[in-house]
């Protein structure tokens, strides 16, 4: 399968999988879990011997929920089921400034390259495109402009603060 | 107007490159329809009933000369030989190719325009007074707020997939032009008892399908914080905004499903994050854009010209249109001029290539070369010398711009209707054209006196007709036309909705209906200082119900 997975810049294997509701029982390896299933098994993931843990959130989810556990997850995933649903971009922005998240931070669901510099610029860092996407195309956006205007993730200075410079 | 500097000039080109791209793939097949949807919106691309059409941005209605040339050029070239002016400041060509559109956006950028964000789900135009920066009332000039908005809001990538489309207004006059409580957000600007600057934010109103007007929720903010609590306010909208019926996303829904109070709540408690941040105005910068909104050297001279006041008093029309379609500017000498794209059997706001390269050799010729578009769908030249009067009054009744009719019944509010757009259930324009034939009679439109009279082809509501005096919606009966006549709306404070007076009527009763209560309103204003809005406020709607439908629930034969 062609590579779809464009992290920090860089295209790449995604290693993380998914989780089925009614599964018994968890595949080894790296797992990404919807917040339901995160927050209902909780115990029994933090006992897992191997594998990262990862979660996704979707668009109603409140970042905050995670705060707390942070520090056990390796990746947050935040789907955005249609792109034309912009509560992600809001997610993102929370999860960076407010709730201090440094690690992988990734767009998944109807994530196609002309919706990854917005993503970007919210502090996506990592892009999971939906099927049928040119994945270089789609790098190649993340350079759509060269200057913005306002405050965000990716340039917490607006550009009125670096004009003065 | 605001003149770009090497960065701002540089996102529009980078914008024209991308929607160049997106449209050759689009037409490549390599970009499905329902995902261009989205993109071409936010550039303002409409697919209509004939051909796309394309809603450029005239940010809070400010454009020079040079920039209505290249409009005439576009409707030359790319259009039919005409462009209409909308009841956002903006102008809409309703005949491009979609292939042409890159072209197009090429074109407006070579003069600073673009067409970012006046469509969509994303923060649209902002809009403002159409006298901004020389009312004779104005407290205090909107334009540096609006430009900040502008830039604040362009390319915003928090908020491009908001549920809704997102409308700013901003107003700093006694009087409100800008219409603040019928916006998402509407500013008031203010001076507090230490004369500092600050805005009371009003949220939640709102026209279309359920009229509302909009709350208070913050009295006073501090001038520094203005796009930090802009901010806080579409962060909540964003993530708690109703995303399930299209009908209830707007903001004035949450604010009603939530209370203004809890919603303020919200707000406030989202804001204490972001307050003081680095959106946090500075000084420098709104000392800048000052700088480069022009500012124009006015030459002062008396508040009396002898030749105008010579020729008021012995030229009826003259005087008419002094009296209607000139306003005092803050600059003693100095006037506002409207010309009427009003005239009977015109399409409201619409304007020929011609007339727009015309209307900008006398904006250079009696002014600055700056040109203000209203709401009202006219077009302002806001800085006559008053000694030019006589000039520009005779220029403009050649050119057909000189109707007198602004603030009376013929200077209809009108969207394009089902003419040109495909959301509308009705046709706006041959109404419109019905209505100033059958009051064309200028004795007994100034009998009338003030009278605003908005015409929407659908529940939309872009030609603002809960908030006319007399509002007119064009709504579908069984896939007929009909029109649904509403009473004593006001766009000016205090804001009100009007209401309707009953079933609705065919196209070509309106002329008829409209009339009658005219007629009734006539006998029973108690002055003639009493407007026709004032006595439907005072008397209710029952007279005017009755007039038109007598006993029964039928019109009159």
């Amino acid at each position: 399968m062609a590579t779809r997975l464009i992290r920090r810049r860089e295209l790449c294997e995604d290693s993380w999988q998914g989780l089925a509701d009614d599964a018994a029982a968890a595949p080894a390896g790296d797992l990404l879990l919807s917040l339901p299933q995160w927050q209902s098994r909780r115990a029994e993931w933090l006992a897992r011997a191997e594998g990262r843990l990862a979660v996704r959130l979707a668009p109603a989810d409140d970042p905050a929920a995670l705060r707390e556990d942070l520090p056990r997850l390796a990746m947050i995933a935040v789907d955005f089921p249609a792109f034309t649903d912009g509560r992600g971009f809001s997610t993102a922005r929370l999860l960076r400034e407010r709730l201090g998240w440094t690690g992988e931070l990734r767009a998944v669901g109807d994530v196609f390259r002309d919706q990854l510099f917005y993503l970007s610029r919210v502090g996506f860092d990592a892009f999971l495109l939906r099927a049928g996407e040119d994945a270089e195309a789609a790098r190649a956006s993340l350079d759509s402009f060269s200057e913005v205007y306002q405050s965000a993730v990716d340039q917490p200075l607006p550009l009125f603060r670096r004009r003065l410079a | 107007m605001y003149f770009y500097d090497d960065i701002d000039q540089r996102i529009v080109d980078e914008r024209v490159a991308q929607f160049r791209d997106q449209t050759a793939r689009y037409l490549a097949g390599q970009l499905s329809e329902e995902d261009f949807r989205p993109l071409r919106l936010q550039n303002g691309l409409y697919i209509q009933r004939h051909a796309p059409m394309l809603r450029v941005a005239i940010p809070y209605g400010v454009l020079s000369s040079r920039q209505l040339r290249t409009l005439a050029h576009i409707a030359r070239r790319y259009d039919r030989g005409f462009g209409h002016f909308s009841t956002r400041q903006n102008i809409q060509f309703n005949w491009p190719k979609l292939e042409d559109v890159p072209q197009i956006l090429a074109e407006l950028a070579s003069v600073q325009m673009h067409a970012i964000q006046t469509s969509g789900n994303c923060i649209r135009n902002t809009t403002t007074d159409h006298f901004a920066g020389v009312a004779h009332d104005e407290v205090i000039d909107p334009r540096p707020y609006c430009e900040l908005i502008r830039q604040w809001s362009t390319f915003h990538p928090e908020f491009a997939h908001l549920p809704r489309k997102f409308k700013i207004a901003v107003n700093g006059a006694l009087s409100d032009r800008a219409a603040t409580r019928v916006h998402d957000i509407g500013v008031d600007l203010l001076r507090d008892a230490d004369g500092a600057i600050g805005y009371r934010i009003i949220v939640g109103g709102g026209l279309g399908r359920t009229p509302m007007i909009g709350q208070v929720i913050r009295e006073h903010l501090a001038e520094a914080d203005l796009l930090s609590y802009l901010e806080a306010i579409l962060r909540v909208y964003n993530r708690f905004g109703r995303r399930d019926n299209k009908y209830k996303a707007r903001i004035k829904i949450l604010v009603k499903e939530r209370s203004a109070q809890a919603f303020r709540a919200d707000v406030e408690a989202e804001w204490a994050h972001l307050r003081g941040g680095p959106s946090t105005l500075v000084p420098e910068e709104l000392a800048r854009i000052r700088e480069r909104i022009a500012c124009h050297s006015y030459h002062p001279g008396p508040a009396v010209n002898a030749a105008v006041e010579s020729r008021r008093a012995h030229d009826a029309g003259f005087r008419r249109w002094l009296e209607r379609n000139v306003s005092g500017h803050k600059v003693s000498g100095y006037a506002c001029v409207t010309l009427s794209l009003k005239s009977t059997g015109a399409a409201p706001g619409d304007l020929s290539d011609a007339a727009m390269d015309a209307v900008a050799d006398l904006a250079d010729r009696h002014g600055f070369g700056e040109l203000r578009i209203s709401h009202e769908q006219n077009v302002i030249l806001p800085d006559v010398p008053l000694a030019d009067l006589g000039t520009v009054h005779d220029a403009a009744l050649a050119l057909g711009l000189a109707h007198p009719n602004i603030g009376l019944i013929t200077n209809i509010i009108s969207c394009p209707g089902g003419d040109y757009c495909s959301l509308a259930n009705a046709r706006s324009i041959p109404v419109a054209q019905a209505l100033q034939e059958r009051f064309d009679d200028l004795d007994y439109q100034y009998d009338i006196g003030e009278l605003d009279l908005n015409i929407s082809g659908c529940m939309n509501a872009c030609g603002h007709h809960h908030v006319g005096h007399i509002g007119i919606l064009g709504v579908d009966k069984h896939g007929e036309e009909f029109y649904q006549v509403t009473i004593g709306g006001s766009q000016a404070a205090p804001a009100a909705l009007g209401r309707v007076i009953g079933p609705s009527l065919r196209q070509d009763e309106v002329p008829d209906a409209v009339e009658r209560m005219i007629t009734r309103y006539l006998a029973l204003r108690d002055s003639e200082a009493e407007r026709f809005v004032d006595v439907v406020q005072r008397v209710g709607i029952e007279p005017f119900k009755e007039t038109v439908y007598g006993n029964s629930t039928h019109p009159q034969a």
